[in-house]
């Protein structure tokens, strides 16, 4: 009973609430980014290599954005607006004549556009990182510390970006072609709907997706041409886990893997803290390869 | 067949012949380059068991060209006087335990997600060896003195600029008669037949699971090699070729070389490292050779699928 009440006590209750404030924000925003990985994946059948990619341009156009104008949240859209219409070129140019192949070529030409595009901005913006400052300084006591409110706003930015999105794809006209793009392609070409224009509009909202995250959570680290790399490996692990091409899955297991990094944070540094997503990603391949959020197949 | 199974070995003995001369005429520093573009090769030839004969796209195989390479250093270090033959063995060793690790998880995925699997494996060596400072020497990696050239009980001599560069060429020229064999053995037909036709493939009754995994194992074995001959020839091993940049550029020697073909890889290599040693000198150290590259490589997979060496045999037989 005793060793059960030290047990207790020796919990830092404190830093578990402040953790999971944390894991929720980054949860949110790898949400973002996971689900136009998803997305694009899941109307595609294209796995997009160079997504963190976008995600790093995104921070960059919304550093040289707030530079010009100061105002962050014209940032945001731009940023978001411009990576949009990169990645509808980008699409036309690489991942068109490619419609028809095997989905495995296009994993190799999103990795080229990956290599070209992080190695443009290491010759660009070159080695330093730059850094992005919160709009939102004001901050809340939670406990021994000043809480930023603007981490709030993260998450709730992000909950409304993916809620809009849903929306749009449930009633919006264009949302409907998409569906229908999904469900099957030569049927609704058949019905008259621009599909190879579907998926270029496609591949261009995943990649304003990306750029939106990029852009809001450039304040919480610095913006550097490698930071891509991480987040597409960490979108990738919650793809796989949330269960592929499902857009809920994977909005769970962005939230799920981040908080689980969290905690972990508490007791070992960030950096091996990461090791925990690696074993939640091999225990699901053990025992739920089809993804942990996903009903069990009968 | 008669026919052209005897000009492919008058092509094969040229080809060789010319490299086992070539480092007497070249100079010091294409000596070199020679040498490593053959380890790369060996690493891309390694890769395409996976990427050209059973369908399955690896973008691990820095896990395994590491551990191959680290395993070396480990032998070179403890074992004194250093020995090449316990150094290729423990970098062998090194690289079946981590690719039976990861084939073993990484198997249950198919198409895009074992690459995405192999992917992030890799990552997972990659913040091992880069955190764990006090036995991988962290970021700094580990340097060594490079091991004698021997043969057992009879014979050592110090390996020369030329010595070791007839030794990997032996190595590399081995690995690929033995891969070559393999290929065409009733193993290297079914994993073709998975390529092929998965679920047919297993309706006929092969355990496929198991061929993935001994194909993933066979593939990271070779890398491993390749890691081994990379760490004697540079004496240093960096958690720098652990990184999943190698794993990458691995997949593009393939695509430009020709997948399916096995030398295909070692030609990507060597176009690959000769491009990029063409634009450092003539741009600078500093010019993102990459994104030049990055555009070759997007263009030949839209317009030159089959690589450089598909295109030439086609154009060889117009």
């Amino acid at each position: 009973m005793d060793a059960l009440v030290h047990f207790f006590q020796s919990i830092p209750w404190d830093q578990i609430v402040i953790q999971t404030l944390n894991g929720i924000v980054t949860g949110m925003i790898l949400a973002l980014v996971a689900s136009g990985l998803t997305l694009i994946f899941g109307i595609m059948d294209v796995v997009n290599f160079a997504h963190g990619e976008l995600f790093m341009l995104g921070a960059y156009i919304g550093v040289i954005v707030l530079g010009a104008t100061g105002s962050f949240w014209l940032a945001l859209i731009l940023a978001s607006l411009i990576v949009a219409i990169l990645g509808g070129a980008m699409q036309i140019v690489t991942l068109r004549p490619l419609i028809g192949r095997d989905p495995l070529t296009t994993i190799l030409a999103t990795f080229g556009l990956s290599l070209i595009l992080q190695n443009y901005a290491l010759w660009q913006f070159g080695p330093s990182s730059r850094k992005i400052s919160e709009p939102i300084t004001t901050h809340f006591n939670l406990f021994y510390l000043e809480y930023p409110w603007y981490r709030l706003v993260i998450a709730g930015l992000s909950a409304a970006i993916i809620g809009s999105f849903y929306l749009f794809l449930k009633h919006g006209k264009f949302g409907v072609w998409i569906r229908a793009t999904t469900q099957d392609r030569i049927m609704a070409q058949a019905m008259g709907i621009p599909v190879p224009w579907v998926l270029t509009g496609v591949f261009a909202i995943g990649a304003g997706m990306a750029a939106s995250s990029g852009v809001l959570f450039g304040p919480l680290v610095g913006v550097n041409h490698t930071m891509g790399l991480d987040w597409v490996l960490k979108a990738f692990i919650v793809v796989v886990v949330g269960g592929m091409g499902n857009l809920g899955g994977s909005i769970l297991a962005a939230i799920f893997i981040s908080l689980l990094e969290s905690y972990a944070a508490i007791w070992v540094n960030p950096s091996q803290a990461v090791i925990v997503s690696f074993v939640v990603l091999i225990l699901t391949l053990l025992f739920r390869p089809t993804g942990l959020f996903v009903p069990t197949p009968k | 067949m008669k026919h052209s199974n005897k000009t492919y070995w008058i092509a094969f003995c040229v080809v060789v012949a010319l490299l086992i001369i070539a480092p007497l005429v070249l100079p010091e520093f294409w000596r070199r380059f020679l040498t490593e573009i053959l380890i790369w090769g060996l690493l891309a030839m390694s890769s395409d068991i996976l990427i050209g004969y059973t369908g399955m796209i690896s973008f691990g195989h820095s896990a395994f060209f590491g551990l191959g390479m680290y395993g070396a250093a480990a032998a070179l270090l403890m074992v004194s006087p250093p020995n090449m033959w316990i150094a290729i063995i423990l970098g062998l060793a090194a690289a079946a335990i981590v690719s039976l690790f990861v084939a073993y998880f990484s198997t249950r995925l198919r198409d895009i997600y074992f690459a995405i699997t192999t992917l992030i494996f890799s990552q997972i060596f990659y913040v091992i060896i880069f955190t764990w400072t006090e036995v991988t020497g962290g970021e700094n990696g580990l340097a060594f003195s490079r091991p004698r050239f021997s043969i057992p009980f009879i014979y050592s001599v110090p390996f020369t600029t030329e010595t070791l560069h007839w030794f990997v060429l032996a190595v590399v020229t081995a690995s690929y008669l033995i891969l070559r064999r393999i290929t065409q053995s009733p193993f290297g037909m079914v994993l073709q037949s998975i390529r092929e036709n998965e679920s047919r493939t297993r309706a006929i009754g092969y355990p496929v699971e198991l061929y993935k995994i001994v194909a993933v194992m066979l593939s990271g074995l070779f890398a491993g090699l390749a890691g081994v001959l990379y760490a004697i020839q540079n004496k240093f091993a960096a958690p720098d070729f652990v990184y999943f940049l190698v794993s990458g550029e691995t997949v593009i020697f393939n695509v430009m070389g020709g997948i399916g073909t096995l030398v295909g890889p070692i030609v990507g290599a060597g176009f690959f490292l000769l491009l990029r040693e063409f634009l450092s000198r003539l741009f600078g150290d500093q010019f993102p050779y990459l994104i030049p590259l990055g555009v070759i490589f997007i263009v030949m997979i839209i317009f030159l699928p089959q690589g450089l060496l598909g295109f030439a045999r086609r154009w060889l037989n117009r």
